[in-house]
């Protein structure tokens, strides 16, 4: 069992700085859990910490049934994959797969076996006699993954592992450590994975939940489509999805219904906005995702009128910036329907998809549409 | 496409050509001539040390050319023999006893202290580095004389201990600093990652740490290594009795006893006390150098 729990964990360093402000997390055993958030947001720290590399200045983390705040790295059952691999320069890429059991004092016939099983799973097998030097990063990457893999552990942590790669290389080693992390699930054998990256894609596509943080807060967790869907604050709603949500000053009026007003138009959201809605009348932040915008024709109801400002032909879609009553909207249009004589100036109308629409506590940032029951 | 160019304009441009590089070649010559002059120079001494310890007593100060008329090694096999009941073997194995404990343990010593100062938090830390940097300011010269009556109470005049423990219980704050700085530069993830492999902090250092560190000790022993060499003062301060005399002091000893200096045996002499740190020099710059150029951790 290697269920992963952080009770009020705080870091506080030497200089008074507060880096993380008491977070809360269950991680379930098996479960491939992801931080992600912008730099400076404390989740490598998060991270340095449960692996014993960073100590913990307040609360617990607990590693199966212990705690394991005293533990040294060493003892606390998990392996760490870094983000430039830190291989040990000096030792071939069997040595340094083996340094681990070695230091455990395991037989040599074992380690060897578990080197070789390891250097299979990750066709590292050529590699086992060249110095790290002589690893291209793809490679070094993947000795990387095997000596935290030979290791067997019960956690596993990846410190944004693909950041060096270029991106061709990312895409092909993340679906590598999703089916790794799978693979090892069928084989009776399921390893905690907490991955710590500030690439969304990454975020979006790896993780069974993903923790979003912002300085030291953890501001959602949830799996990816809640996430994207439903998201529990303004941070959260702008740092997943791409192009970012549109979020922009507005007013809301329950006088009748839900109207929704940006500067001097106004959309009505009907009954079904108004019953998700647990905010009364007055300033709000509305966020509506480019996506769910709509190219509309002139004249039809419930939608915003604004003028283009750049049109970014992206091949199969096209990214519509477009100013509305002095805020930046961008609005993403399938090529299809497209209307190429579209230039710069002219005037166009969307209309928000108002089942996918976001409004947000102009103060707190709480996404106040959520309806009652997850308010 | 072909183009043809003019016969005349191709002879001029091939005049202009030999020209330039007649010109490159002169000024080759020139700066290598310089070079060599000056590389000379400087080097004159050495070469006329070694030519001088072939030559006899009495051409040493008639012949100023370096190369002896009579090549003789009479002056190796008395100088060898020394005035004393010793032979230089002695005095060369006292050097030893002396530089080989004294190097095995600064690299020791100084590896053990630069990884406290570099890698780990502890109270006092600012303090002591800041006491350590302090002394590496001092003269040598201002320690002599509180050093010796430590050593003289302790009772470890007339040996080899005063000369080879301070060093070896890192007392030479050069070479801890050039290692703590040395480790500065190498990322810690290495370290950080052998830790979660397993490693304490003891292992971290030896497995990891070390062989990181390679090149800084490969310097740090060879700096040692020549310095104890031709170290003269303190021998001369603490050793008193011949038989304990390293070849610094024995070199010394034969201007003293003979009457009319022997210059070819001292020569000899002195040709054979540079040698080890020569050799010990060109051997260990080869590793030194193959040490910094892969010594890089490619990210």
């Amino acid at each position: 069992m290697a269920r992963l729990q952080l009770k009020n964990v705080e870091k506080t360093y030497g200089n008074g700085f507060k880096a993380v402000h008491g977070i809360n997390l269950d991680i379930e055993d098996g479960e491939f859990m992801v931080f992600v958030g912008p730099s400076g947001c404390a989740k490598s720290t998060t991270l340095r910490m449960i692996a014993g590399l960073e100590t913990i200045s307040g609360g617990e983390v607990h590693i199966g049934d212990t705690i394991v705040n005293d533990l040294a790295p060493g003892k606390r059952g998990l392996a760490m994959v870094f983000q430039n691999y830190a291989l040990y320069p000096h030792m071939k890429v069997k040595n340094n797969l083996g340094f681990g059991l070695r230091l455990k004092r395991k037989p040599k016939d074992q380690i060897a076996k578990a080197t070789k099983d390891v250097s299979g799973i990750l066709e590292i097998e050529e590699l086992l006699e060249r110095l790290p030097k002589e690893l291209s990063g793809g490679q070094a990457q993947r000795v990387a993954v095997g000596r935290a893999l030979i290791k067997s552990p019960e956690v596993f942590l990846f410190d944004e592992p693909l950041s060096n790669l270029d991106a061709k290389l990312r895409a092909s080693m993340r679906v590598r450590i999703t089916d790794l992390h799978k693979e090892l699930r069928e084989a009776g054998r399921p390893a905690t994975v907490v991955y710590v990256t500030h690439d969304q894609v990454e975020a979006m596509t790896m993780g069974d939940r993903i923790c979003v943080m912002k300085s030291g807060h953890i501001m959602q967790v949830a799996d990816p489509v809640t996430l994207f869907e439903r998201p529990a604050n303004d941070f959260v709603a702008g740092f997943i999805g791409m192009p970012e949500m549109n979020i922009v000053d507005g007013v809301l009026d329950r006088e009748s219904g839900a109207n929704l007003i940006i500067g001097s138009q106004t959309i009505s959201g009907g009954a079904a906005l108004a019953a998700r809605l647990t905010q009364p009348s007055g300033p709000v932040k509305i966020g509506i995702r480019p996506q769910h915008l709509t190219y509309v024709p002139k004249g039809t109801e419930n939608a915003f009128e604004g003028k283009v400002t750049v049109i970014e032909f992206m091949g199969h879609e096209v990214n519509l910036h477009i100013n509305i009553e002095g805020h930046s909207f961008i609005c993403v249009i399938p090529s299809e329907i497209y209307d190429r004589s579209l230039k710069r100036g002219d005037t166009v109308y969307v209309a928000p998809l108002i089942e996918r629409l976001h409004v947000f506590d102009p103060e707190t940032g709480v996404n106040v549409s959520l309806g009652q029951e997850s308010a | 496409m072909t183009q043809t160019i003019h016969p005349e304009i191709e002879s001029k441009a091939r005049a202009q050509q030999a020209k330039l590089r007649r010109r490159a070649r002169i000024n080759a010559l020139i700066r290598y001539f310089v070079l060599s002059a000056v590389g000379l120079m400087m080097l004159y001494p050495l070469i006329w040390l070694i030519g001088a310890s072939f030559k006899t007593n009495s051409e040493i100060f008639t012949n100023p050319g370096f190369l002896p008329k009579n090549p003789t090694i009479q002056g190796y096999i008395d100088g060898w023999k020394t005035s004393t009941p010793y032979t230089f073997a002695r005095f060369f194995w006292n050097t030893f006893l002396i530089i080989a404990p004294k190097v095995i343990g600064t690299a020791i010593s100084a590896t053990a202290v630069a990884y406290g100062f570099a890698r780990f938090e502890f109270p006092g830390k600012k303090i002591l580095f800041a006491t350590l940097i302090a002394t590496l300011l001092l003269p040598n010269v201002v320690t002599r004389i509180p050093q010796y009556l430590l050593f003289r109470d302790i009772g470890w005049l007339d040996s080899f201990l005063p000369l080879w423990v301070p060093s070896a219980l890192a007392g030479d704050a050069f070479f801890v600093f050039m290692l703590v700085q040395f480790l500065r530069a190498i990322p810690r993830d290495m370290e950080e990652a052998a830790r979660v492999d397993g490693a304490n902090s003891f292992q971290t250092l030896i497995f990891i740490v070390v062989p990181l560190l390679t090149p800084a000790l490969i310097s740090v022993c060879l700096f040692q290594f020549m310095w104890s060499m031709n170290d003269f003062l303190g021998p001369l301060i603490y050793i008193s009795s011949v038989e304990k005399y390293p070849v610094s002091l024995a070199l010394k000893l034969s201007i003293d006893t003979t009457e009319a200096f022997e210059w070819n045996r001292i020569l000899a002499m002195s040709v054979l006390a540079i040698t080890p740190a020569l050799v010990v020099f060109f051997m260990a710059q080869k590793y030194f150098i193959e040490g910094i150029s892969s010594g890089g951790v490619k990210g």
